[in-house]
């Protein structure tokens, strides 16, 4: 990569995330569909200020998460993860 | 009840700024008293939203540099270079200025005073300030595994909580604070400006054999080139959590 990196990563999204969910969603992980790597939530190369927020792989810049507002609606596209691991605190 | 209760911190609450203090001649460090918070762990950070008269609303996330404490918090703004936030909270709030506050958040980039194992934290400009929290809270309790903080900085004058950092090593202390600069140095600075390289990591990081876990924080491509650093100096990735601050150009 030759240009200068500029994307933040998933702890910037941890407030809308975290709040849809009800929990902490930065230590959450799950297999990237387009490469398999498990990529850590906190670790995905964000993008806010969009249309919505985006959550790419770090491996190959496939959306792993997509999240759009609008006043009275939260969409949450979630079709780059194979599935979302949570820590399961009993 | 519990469950409401963790679910109301995940909304946002009122904040009052308290007190500002000057850092730098573009940050300052600000005092918010929050009713009802109850700490953080260290590393985490909380957002910040401002509503103007219209009902406009801007939010940015903002790290905690304070250590955990109740009903109040300190968070340290760096003026962005055309930034929508930045320059009312670093330049123009004063004590009395009412905000918003969603938190504390995120629960990877955080070290837990509970934790034994040795701790390498380096930070770029305003990404040293969730590190403080964490030195400062090492400090505060008296803990005793090893905590070093490399924090690079522009320039003399860019050094955040210097009063703090630049006090000087205390014998037996079990933190250690190393500051290089990367655009200009202090006249009598033995290394120069440069931004950090393999030298630094091998002078001043704790050694991959410790296994420390490592906290990496700042802007985007220096967190990218320290994390090359320390894999290429034998670190396990696994130990490495980063928080990316983007390269302050938006």
């Amino acid at each position: 990569m030759t240009e200068t990196p500029d994307f933040l990563d998933g702890n910037a999204a941890a407030g809308d995330l975290s709040q849809l969910f009800g929990t902490d969603m930065t230590h959450v992980s799950g297999p990237c569909l387009g490469c398999g790597q498990r990529v850590v939530i906190a670790q995905a190369h964000t993008f806010l200020g969009g249309p919505g927020t985006v959550l790419r792989c770090p491996g190959c810049d496939t959306v792993l998460l997509r999240m759009v507002r609008s006043p009275e609606r939260i969409w949450l596209e979630t079709s780059g993860m194979g599935y979302l691991e949570f820590v399961n605190h009993p | 009840m519990e469950r409401t209760a963790v679910l109301a911190r995940l909304t946002w609450q009122p904040a009052t700024l308290q007190a500002v203090h000057p850092e730098t001649p573009t940050a300052r460090t600000l005092t918010l008293a929050v009713p009802g918070w109850e700490g953080h762990q260290p590393g985490q950070h909380l957002d910040l939203r401002l509503t103007a008269a219209g009902g406009y609303t801007a939010q940015r996330a903002y790290s905690i540099g304070s250590a955990p404490a109740a009903e109040t918090v300190k968070l340290t703004v760096e003026v962005t270079p055309g930034g929508e936030v930045s320059p009312f909270l670093a330049h123009m709030a004063h004590p009395g200025v009412r905000v918003e506050v969603r938190g504390p958040l995120g629960g990877w980039f955080v070290w837990s005073p509970n934790e034994a194992g040795p701790v390498q934290l380096i930070g770029g400009g305003s990404g040293v300030v969730p590190l403080m929290s964490m030195l400062r809270t090492h400090r505060a309790i008296g803990h005793r595994a090893p905590m070093r903080l490399l924090y690079s900085v522009r320039s003399p004058d860019a050094l955040l909580f210097a009063g703090e950092l630049t006090a000087g090593d205390q014998v037996g202390a079990a933190d250690h604070v190393t500051v290089v600069y990367s655009r200009q140095a202090p006249s009598g600075d033995l290394r120069g400006p440069g931004r950090v390289d393999a030298a630094d990591i091998a002078t001043h990081v704790l050694a991959a054999e410790d296994s420390p876990k490592c906290f990496v924080c700042g802007p985007t491509p220096f967190v990218e080139a320290v994390n090359e650093l320390l894999g290429r100096a034998g670190h396990d990735l696994h130990q490495i959590r980063a928080e990316r601050f983007g390269t302050g150009r938006t």
